[in-house]
């Protein structure tokens, strides 16, 4: 074999040791507890968007184990436990996710502050990319205001979430050629946000979108911003590579129960298999989860901004194809 | 033959997304095509697509298409084989597998480029499409004999100019001024340029 060499250059793992311990210091210096829970857990993620490694039952196990798509759902079983502040950076693992920007085993830093809402959240978010990659300020774009802005179409127009308007149809084939014929609505937008919007943020330095539809808003709560239903979520863009997700956190723990029936419930449209309901999380959110927002950052990603890598193979030690 | 080659295209596999590396052969809009890149592309949250480019192996075009991730192509009954070249009728030109000797004809439009390389026995890499000959790639340098070219200057030698010389196959290259008819040059068939005389024997 000729490719057991890491796929990273050396100097570029020095650099990945660097920054581990400058996140760590980040979070003693305001007090944040660093935290550990299990990668392998009895229930996982209903995210039609996120592709799962089950490990199969071993031993006297009698069910498949599933491998963390990140470890939002222990931490907020801290959370409700009452640890206050917590961070954690760990291995994450969804299926199929292999490129340039991405590899399906990756390091995630993932984070909650209590009592903050996603506003305060993106603040300290702006403030950890100054300390690491010495960006200076930040833009927040809410998401209809980007789209109208970039495309000049409402993503938030009355509509059957099955069915695409024509005139969005029409924006993707005159910048794409053509589309996939069978997506929803929430689908097509993925498509114009990853291909249409995000290359043209590669100038804009740091960039917070946010008031997602709430169709999007995954377990973020739903607020009212000017009269409309919008996620309290946002995705953070450095150089149009799209680095971080924050929430402010679902904690009503019916609204929870419902997010992951709809979840399932849009799996099935999909036509893809139900996924089992964690009911540890929902017995945790029972007991109380505090007001708080939490937000996941990709580590290698930011570690290939830092050092102006154009692939994560620069940054990870051996990366899918050859670990 | 003719059920041969349906029972062929119709056992052939589909290829998931992720399954797209360079140089797969798929079928998309009914033409076979070449994988050339696969790109991943997803959102923070919600639907993976991949910006796929590939080449139209019948047109050379390259098209590029966006896919949900997961979606499939049906693989395409695409082989490349080193055949010799025999002859043409002057509608199809035919080449032999020579450890078979089956004979595969290709129409001008499979020849394309490649027909003023082509020299008896010579060994030639024919893409097959469903059995069929779709393109024909000559090797890289080819040694072919000089039918027509006006005679050098005596004592002109490396340093000078170049000529035009007409090769046994009907292609014309510039050749330096020393090198006379009846020659046998070496070719290289990608850039149409003379590089050397043939080593001899």
């Amino acid at each position: 074999m000729s490719d057991w060499r890491p796929s990273a250059p050396l100097v570029n793992l020095k650099e990945r040791a660097v920054l581990l311990a400058q996140l760590r210091t980040f979070f003693s210096d305001r007090a944040v507890l660093e935290v550990e829970t299990p990668l392998l857990s009895h229930a996982t993620v209903p995210d039609p968007g996120i592709e799962i490694f089950p490990v199969p039952a071993a031993g006297s196990e009698t069910a498949p184990r599933y491998l963390q798509t990140s470890p939002e759902f222990a931490m907020k079983r801290l959370l409700a436990a009452g640890t206050g502040d917590i961070y954690q950076i760990s291995k994450a693992f969804r299926q199929g996710e292999a490129g340039r920007h991405h590899n399906p085993e990756f390091t995630l830093l993932e984070w909650y502050r209590v009592g903050w809402d996603h506003a305060a959240l993106i603040r300290e978010v702006a403030e950890l990319l100054s300390a690491v990659l010495g960006t200076k300020g930040w833009q927040v774009w809410p998401y209809r205001a980007l789209f109208m802005e970039l495309l000049d179409i409402d993503p938030m127009a009355d509509g059957d979430p099955g069915a695409v308007p024509e005139s969005w149809l029409s924006v993707a084939r005159s910048r794409l050629g053509d589309v996939p014929q069978d997506l929803d609505r929430d689908a097509f937008l993925d498509l114009l946000m990853s291909h249409c919007i995000e290359p043209t943020l590669g100038d804009w330095g740091v960039v917070f979108v946010t008031d997602f539809p709430p169709s999007q808003a995954a377990l973020a709560r739903k607020t009212r911003v000017a009269g409309d239903s919008v996620a309290a979520r946002f995705e953070c863009y450095v150089r149009g590579r799209e680095l971080a997700n924050g929430y402010w956190e679902q904690s009503d723990a019916s609204s929870l129960a419902q997010q992951l029936e709809a979840d399932n419930a849009r799996r099935r449209y999909r036509q893809l298999a139900e996924r089992p309901i964690d009911q540890r999380l929902l017995a945790a959110h029972e007991h109380g989860l505090p007001e708080c927002a939490g937000v996941a950052l990709g580590v290698d990603r930011l570690l290939a901004l830092k050092l102006g890598a154009d692939s994560l193979a620069e940054v990870i030690s051996f990366t899918w194809p050859v670990a | 033959m003719i059920t041969f080659l349906i029972n062929r295209s119709s056992t052939m596999p589909n290829f998931s997304t992720n399954e797209f590396k360079p140089g797969l052969k798929v079928m998309l809009d009914g033409e076979p095509c070449s994988i050339l890149e696969n790109e991943f592309v997803k959102p923070g949250k919600g639907q993976a697509f991949n910006r796929v480019k590939l080449r139209n192996l019948k047109s050379g075009r390259v098209w590029e298409r966006t896919f949900k991730s997961g979606d499939t192509l049906e693989g395409a009954d695409v082989m490349d084989v080193d055949l010799e070249y025999s002859y043409t009728d002057g509608e199809f030109w035919h080449f032999m597998d020579p450890s078979t000797y089956e004979q595969y004809g290709a129409d001008r439009d499979a020849v394309g480029e490649a027909e003023k390389w082509l020299k008896e026995q010579e060994r030639y890499e024919i893409t097959l499409y469903n059995g069929s000959p779709l393109a024909v790639t000559p090797p890289n340098f080819i040694e072919l004999e000089i039918t027509e070219t006006d005679p050098g200057l005596k004592g002109d030698t490396a340093q000078g100019g170049s000529k035009p010389a007409t090769l046994s196959t009907g292609a014309v290259v510039r050749v330096p001024l020393f090198i006379t008819e009846g020659e046998v040059i070496r070719v290289d068939t990608r850039t149409g340029e003379y590089v050397s005389r043939a080593s001899k024997g």
